[in-house]
């Protein structure tokens, strides 16, 4: 049972204008003590500043919410304590070595030994031997981790992570969500943006979001099957031809290639298997009807959600 | 717990994080640091030299409007003080102001009709000395160095009565500066100048800095307050500025012989409230500036009034009524008033209280708006 103090995160309605451009609208968001909330969407489309409102750093023009249980408009103060906050862009001091950075942060936030503390967290980090390197001096992936060990110092019972793989080597990539996991099974909820959809797997729960309207959430399975989908992927033949042959047809609302093989998916099953027809007799192309990939059923929101908010 | 002893203790705790954080970062700014020594350093050196150089051979002309014994001698001994060059003999006037306000030379010298009988008679007559006074430092010795020499050697020439009153009399006229600065003037000013500089410069730059690095963003979004943050990034400063005005009036005393005749410890005192002030007009622009450069511009348009209208360039009472009530907003104009009155005349707080309120007020009125400008959020 899901009492309301199980609920970390609470927003509704949310909605941030700038200047004249709607760039979060209307976004509603529900995110449970203890998830990985997975919080996809392509460049541009509203992920940060959606965070930003979350932790109190921008100001909603409509709607309210709770993080926390803190009010998002009145009591940021309460929010910033208790939230650890990873910007995209890496904010740690470039020109301080990695103790430097993490002792600042343990004494902002008055833990009481911070040489201690410190040490602990680059130990954790396995940054030993590293700690009077400074931080513009770290590799992308070693920078991510200290950036990310400096926002969980204080030991926030929230973490907004805000792409925080992007331009990262696969490897590390890895490795931070196995960091990420290890931090949720200690009780942490993490909410964590990205627009790498195998990242997705990796979440209990994804939200997607695009021109900065949230399009779908729950488990990933949910968001599949909510999506009402049919699919068939063709392999063999002109895999290019034949996708700029469907692109656009009635009845096709996807074409994605996928290596060697194009997944065609469309909302209305008869519609699609209409479109389909002519090429089925193709005798070099094999199709097969498939579940919709994750992918897939993004493009088909996005394009969805071009026609209404472009 | 205590909700209110958390914070009150929480503030010291945290603005002494953002003030160790600084302290590191100015130690690796090697520019920064350099600036921080060499600023005074060049500017002491330069003015220094100015100070200190003994005019010498200064080019002067000699308006001739009689010949005599007397007009020759006072010539001749005006040749032998070395400080003037007799560069350029005329008879005619308007020749003779041409060359003082080209620059041609720097003193003119004016023998008029009559001069030598009057002398004979006791008439006590005048001898006109025009000095181009834009340069103070150079125009200013010499023209003391003047009357004592000239009478001696007259005296000695022509067996004129040295009796105690002179048997002529200098009539100076310093010309486009009428009220000539001299050198002591100069260290003290030059203290509040080099500090009004590079205080301001170091503020100005520290919030746009870190909006601009990126850091700003992970600052609001931990707990620390404006204030804080203000407070963190100042105090360091503070101990730079006492550092560098430390050195600049240790180098005038010793190099320069600028005396201090007032209360070292007031002297600090004062020094440190100017240093905060100008502390927190720099932070102010910071708080104002959307980047580093506009930051820059700021604190140089700031800068120029102070240099301008604060008494340093141009003497306070001398100015129009409308420069001196912007001068009163300039924490410069305060600062040279309080550090000539302390050095060279000894000056308590009593008569320093005005001076010392107005550095006072200047500086809540820039923490007041830097506080009110500094944004919490990224709206
Ligand atoms: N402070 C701002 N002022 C104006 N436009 C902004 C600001 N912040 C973000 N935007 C615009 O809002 C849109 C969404 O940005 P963002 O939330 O950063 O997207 P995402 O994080 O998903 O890439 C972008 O088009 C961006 O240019
Ligand atoms: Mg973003």
């Amino acid at each position: 049972m899901t009492t309301p103090s199980d609920i970390v995160i609470d927003v509704e309605g949310l909605t941030k204008t700038f200047g004249a451009r709607t760039v979060v609208r209307d976004l509603s968001l529900q995110v449970r003590r203890g998830a990985i909330y997975g919080f996809l969407g392509p460049n541009g489309s509203g992920k940060t500043t959606t965070i930003r409102m979350l932790c109190g750093l921008l100001t909603p023009d409509a709607g309210s919410g709770t993080t926390l249980g803190y009010d998002i408009r009145t009591e940021a103060d309460k929010i910033k304590r208790q939230v650890g906050y990873m910007t995209q862009r890496f904010s740690l001091y470039q020109d301080l070595s990695v103790r430097e950075n993490l002792e600042f942060v343990a004494r902002l936030y008055g833990l009481p030994e911070p040489p201690r503390a410190a040490r602990d967290m680059i130990a954790r980090l396995g940054l030993s031997g590293r700690e009077e390197q400074l931080a513009g001096e770290l590799s992308g992936g070693w920078k991510q981790r200290l950036a990310l060990g400096a926002c969980t110092l204080p030991s926030p019972k929230l973490l907004l992570l805000d792409e925080p793989t992007a331009g990262v080597d696969p490897k590390a990539r890895r490795e931070f969500w196995n960091e990420i996991h290890a931090l949720a099974a200690e009780g942490l909820t993490v909410l964590v943006s990205t627009h790498y959809m195998d990242e997705a797997e990796r979440c209990h729960e994804i939200a997607y979001i695009a021109y900065g309207v949230l399009l779908t959430h729950g488990t990933v399975d949910e968001v599949v099957a909510q999506s009402g989908l049919t699919t068939y992927t063709a392999t063999g033949g002109d895999i290019l031809k034949l996708s700029s042959a469907l692109d656009g047809k009635s009845g096709v609302d996807t074409v994605a290639p996928f290596g060697n093989s194009l997944h065609v998916s469309g909302r209305d099953r008869e519609a699609l298997e209409k479109a389909l027809a002519p090429y089925r007799d193709d005798r070099a192309i094999t199709w097969t009807p498939s579940e919709p990939s994750l992918e897939d059923v993004f493009i088909e929101l996005m394009n969805r959600a071009k026609d209404n908010f472009q | 717990m205590n909700a209110i002893a958390a914070f009150g203790g929480g503030f010291w705790r945290r603005s002494g994080a953002m003030l160790i954080k600084e302290f590191i970062q100015l130690r690796r700014d090697r520019v920064s640091f350099a600036m921080i020594v060499m600023i005074p350093l060049m500017q002491l050196i330069l003015f220094g030299y100015a100070i200190n150089t003994t005019p010498r051979d200064l080019p002067t002309a000699v308006l001739v409007q009689e010949t005599s014994d007397v007009g020759r001698s006072i010539l001749a001994a005006l040749q032998n003080t070395r400080y003037f060059k007799i560069t350029k003999v005329v008879s005619d006037e308007a020749e003779f102001d041409r060359l003082i306000r080209s620059g041609t030379v720097l003193f003119g010298i004016e023998i008029p009709a009559g001069f030598e009988r009057a002398l004979r008679r006791g008439e006590r007559p005048a001898l006109l000395v025009a000095a181009d006074a834009t340069d103070p430092v150079a125009s200013g010795a010499a023209l003391g160095a003047l009357g004592p020499l000239v009478q001696t050697a007259l005296a000695h020439d022509h067996a004129l009565p040295e009796s105690s009153a002179p048997a002529f009399q200098f009539r100076a006229h310093a010309r486009y500066n009428p009220a000539a600065s001299t050198p002591l003037n100069i260290v003290p000013g030059l203290v509040g100048t080099i500090l009004t500089m590079t205080m301001l410069i170091f503020t100005a730059l520290s919030v746009t800095r870190e909006i601009e690095r990126g850091t700003m963003e992970s600052l609001l979004a931990m707990p620390i307050t404006p204030l804080e943050i203000m407070v963190g990034k100042i105090v360091p400063y503070i101990i730079v500025g006492f550092a560098q005005a430390t050195l600049i009036i240790g180098a005038g005393v010793l190099m320069f012989g600028v005396p201090i005749f007032g209360n070292l410890l007031l002297l600090a005192a004062l020094s440190t409230l100017f240093i905060a002030t100008n502390l927190s007009v720099g932070y102010t622009f910071s708080t104002i500036a959307q980047n580093q450069l506009q930051a820059m511009q700021m604190s140089m348009m700031f800068f120029l009034p102070n240099i301008l209208l604060s008494g340093f360039m141009f003497p306070f009472a001398g100015m129009p009524v409308w420069a001196q009530w912007i001068g009163e907003f300039l924490p410069l104009t305060h600062y040279i008033r309080i550090v000539r009155a302390i050095m060279l005349k000894g000056a308590t707080f009593a008569e320093l209280h005005y001076d010392a309120a107005a550095l006072f007020g200047l500086m809540l009125l820039a923490t007041a708006i830097a506080i009110s400008r500094f944004r919490r959020t990224l709206d």
